[in-house]
């Protein structure tokens, strides 16, 4: 424990309520009725929307915070979680504010639950014959669905042709990213492909899936299991291998988020939930872009690799293509990238082998590890900092590990 | 607003007559040839095999907080069917002397060629339980009449009514919307000759989850209206639509008609997976409407190739089932 005591104590308070109605029949959808209630606590303690940044809710509630957030206008979230367990939450969802707020996570933190119970699904009548789910989230693809766009690749695949036609991106840029992933997936004998390199003549002629992702574009689909065990930096210290210390931990979602379809920004060639990841990862972590010395980014699919260089200040906006072409990602080059081979190359675990690899950096002993920083690590070959992501186009996270100093 | 697909080859006049029925009650108050009685629910809960007791047993009635035993609320339609004979002799011109019934309101839509029929629909409030000796009349009006539709039957239109039924006081019990598909039916043998623009889907397409936050806007869409949903208080449009404006606050919200004009803002052309509602390559485009929002939909009418962001793109209809119509969109003619 910290010698500085809890720090949770005294940290935080509830400082505003507000409720809507209370009734058998409100006439008014699930998310009304958490809007609703939420603006009334806003204004109950003086705020306005635009100042909130962080939302607990139960697992069970059917209204998503990206629902409550962009019908609100709270614009950026920097803290979002639930509390599983039906009316166990309750009191849950407040200690995950206060610990948020404590540890600057967020600033002001809306905890909410809203549901029609009485006319709508009741919990009384058990879970025999549940009606159609008309939850937002449910109702979000109403949207997408009817006109067959359902799959991510898809989802994905609207991004990648307006950043094309914006930036003047080809399928060649999106294809150098699969092979630099495949290229290191080859070494690695842990990887699906490994000794399987692809050639970008390979990827141009790989079937389409949805025009203009080609096969070779998209992950593999993969079972498998990935753990990692968090420790304080002080006990790790103690620990058999060197500490691959968080520098840095983020989420973010952007403002009018959606599910992989946030097509209704001004601009759609860019990923701002991520770019407000690695902002705070840098203010965390006092580093800057030049201080990461490898980079494990989430690849799903190749193309929205490209604008997270963009948006983590790795290259200028629209200029990642270069900086692909010109070969920074490669083990020799200015930023590393999946040297493990990515979700492309090793394996599809929803990004957690990728965190994985980024210990395997500092530690020094990734299957492709590149020269160390200026400040060796105890073997002589670990990295100072490595930067992973999480999945583009959702409400995503980011991490900074780095050696010990 | 109709798209060329779905053209109707009736007149003016032909829609007036039928707009006229919109409103009219053409089934007048009538009683159930029998009250409410034991025997009737005994038939009823066999055929349909309701276990509950509530129905035949007053002791477990009562000790369900009710006076006695009660009929089967969904029993209520029962109560006022004409029998056996009268139905099979077609429609009676129930309305004499008072204007056009419901004999006047089929007879015009066979003049229009839709001679079948088929139910669509039928939703239930319900206001009391009936007991034994409870008299309940039936009086239907109509409420809308669709315009036409292209469906997997045939072309057809939707007729809804509105049937109340009342006790012998003329106290309301239930209240029943009824929908059914008026259609003209596909030849079975030969080829249609000018309805084959498009194949037939292999199967329905995906359905849309509605709610009280998005069924205005697929309703619009049934009447081949685009709309967009308006900020009543700051006017500022949003789509996908959502209860509360992110602008202000409001809650108070209204609905502007899109002029149907767009440009294609991004597109996609699936090619796998495939799913049997569709025919592939399927070009899915992000539309940015003259009025700024954008909408996903797909472009119809076009090859792959010739589609380009930029390209100036006009509202068409698609009606993909009896329930769902969705706006699509084809190349603006003239613009290149």
């Amino acid at each position: 424990m910290s010698s500085r005591g809890n720090p949770l104590s005294g940290a935080a308070a509830i400082a505003g309520i507000g409720a809507t109605e209370f009734s058998k029949d409100s006439g008014r959808s699930e998310l009304h009725l958490a809007c609703e209630a939420v603006l009334a606590a806003i204004a109950d303690a003086g705020l306005t929307p635009s100042d909130v940044d962080g939302m607990v809710t139960f697992t069970a509630d059917t209204n998503a915070e990206i629902h409550v957030a962009r019908n609100t206008g709270m614009g950026e979230l920097t803290f979002f979680s639930r509390i599983p367990h039906g009316g166990g939450a309750a009191c849950g969802t407040i200690q995950q504010a206060a610990m948020a707020v404590a540890t600057g996570a967020a600033e002001v933190v809306v905890c909410y639950r809203a549901f029609n119970e009485r006319s709508g699904v009741r919990y009384g009548l058990g879970q025999a014959g549940r009606p159609l789910e008309t939850g937002a989230d449910s109702a979000a693809y109403a949207w997408l669905n009817p006109f067959g766009l359902s799959t991510p690749a898809q989802w994905v695949a609207m991004f990648a042709r307006r950043y094309m036609h914006e930036y003047g991106a080809t399928s060649e840029d999106f294809g150098r990213v699969a092979v630099v992933d495949r290229r290191h997936a080859a070494n690695n004998p842990a990887a699906w492909f490994y000794q399987r390199p692809i050639t970008l003549e390979d990827h141009q002629a790989s079937r389409w899936i949805a025009e203009p992702l080609h096969l070779l574009d998209c992950c593999q689909e993969t079972d498998g299991g990935q753990a990692l065990v968090v420790v304080s930096a002080e006990r790790a210290r103690d620990l058999p291998h060197p500490p691959a210390v968080i520098l840095g931990a983020a989420q973010g979602t952007g403002d009018d988020q959606h599910m992989m379809t946030s097509y209704y920004r001004p601009v759609i060639t860019g990923i701002p939930e991520m770019g407000l990841v690695g902002r705070q990862l840098y203010t965390q972590s006092g580093l800057r872009p030049g201080d990461v010395d490898a980079a494990i980014l989430y690849d799903h699919f190749t193309p929205l690799v490209l604008p997270q260089l963009e948006e983590l200040g790795f290259c200028g906006v629209g200029e990642a293509r270069d900086f692909v072409a010109d070969g920074n990602l490669e083990i020799g080059g200015r930023l590393p990238l999946n040297t493990h081979g990515g979700q492309l190359g090793e394996a599809y675990l929803h990004g957690m082998n990728g965190i994985a690899e980024a210990v395997r950096l500092v530690r020094g002993t990734s299957v492709n590890q590149p020269a160390g920083g200026e400040g060796k690590g105890p073997d002589g070959r670990g990295v100072n900092n490595v930067i992973v992501t999480a999945g583009t186009g959702v409400p995503t996270s980011g991490l900074l590990l780095g050696r010990d100093m | 607003m109709s798209g060329p697909n779905h053209g109707s080859n009736h007149s003016g006049d032909y829609e007036e007559r039928l707009a006229a029925f919109v409103g009219v009650e053409v089934v007048p108050p009538k009683p159930g040839q029998d009250p409410v009685n034991v025997p009737m629910i005994r038939h009823w809960v066999e055929a349909m095999g309701d276990q509950n007791p509530i129905y035949l047993d007053a002791e477990a009635a009562r000790a369900t907080g009710r006076d006695g035993i009660v009929a089967p609320a969904s029993m209520v339609q029962a109560w006022t069917m004409r029998g056996y004979a009268a139905t099979a002799a077609g429609p009676a011109p129930v309305n004499p002397g008072r204007g056009p019934g419901m004999a006047e309101l089929i007879a015009l839509l066979d003049e229009g060629g839709y001679t079948s029929v088929v139910a669509t629909d039928s939703e239930f409030e319900f206001h009391r339980e009936l007991v034994v000796g409870d008299h309940v009349s039936a009086r239907e009006v109509v409420e809308s009449i669709s315009p036409e539709k292209t469906t997997a039957l045939g072309v057809g239109r939707f007729v809804t009514t509105m049937r109340t039924y009342t006790d012998a006081g003329g106290e309301v019990v239930a209240v029943q919307r009824w929908r059914t598909l008026r259609f003209r039916p596909k030849p079975k043998t030969e080829p249609q000759p000018e309805a084959a623009q498009e194949p037939e889907p292999k199967a329905p397409r995906p359905r849309p989850a509605i709610n009280r936050d998005n069924e205005f806007w697929f309703a619009a869409a049934r009447d081949h209206r685009l709309v967009i949903q308006r900020c009543a208080s700051c006017q500022v449009l949003r789509h996908p639509p959502g209860p509360c404006c992110a602008h202000c606050g409001s809650f108070d919200w209204d609905t502007v008609e899109a002029s149907g004009r767009g440009h294609v803002y991004s597109f996609v052309v699936n090619h796998h997976p495939r799913h049997p509602a569709f025919e592939y390559p399927l070009i899915v485009a992000v539309v940015e409407l003259a009025e700024g929002t954008r909408l996903i939909t797909n472009l119809v009418g076009v090859t792959p190739e010739e589609v380009e962001i930029g390209m100036p793109v006009v509202l068409d209809w698609l009606d993909a089932d009896p329930d769902l119509s969705l706006p699509v969109f084809r190349l603006r003619e003239g613009s290149n």
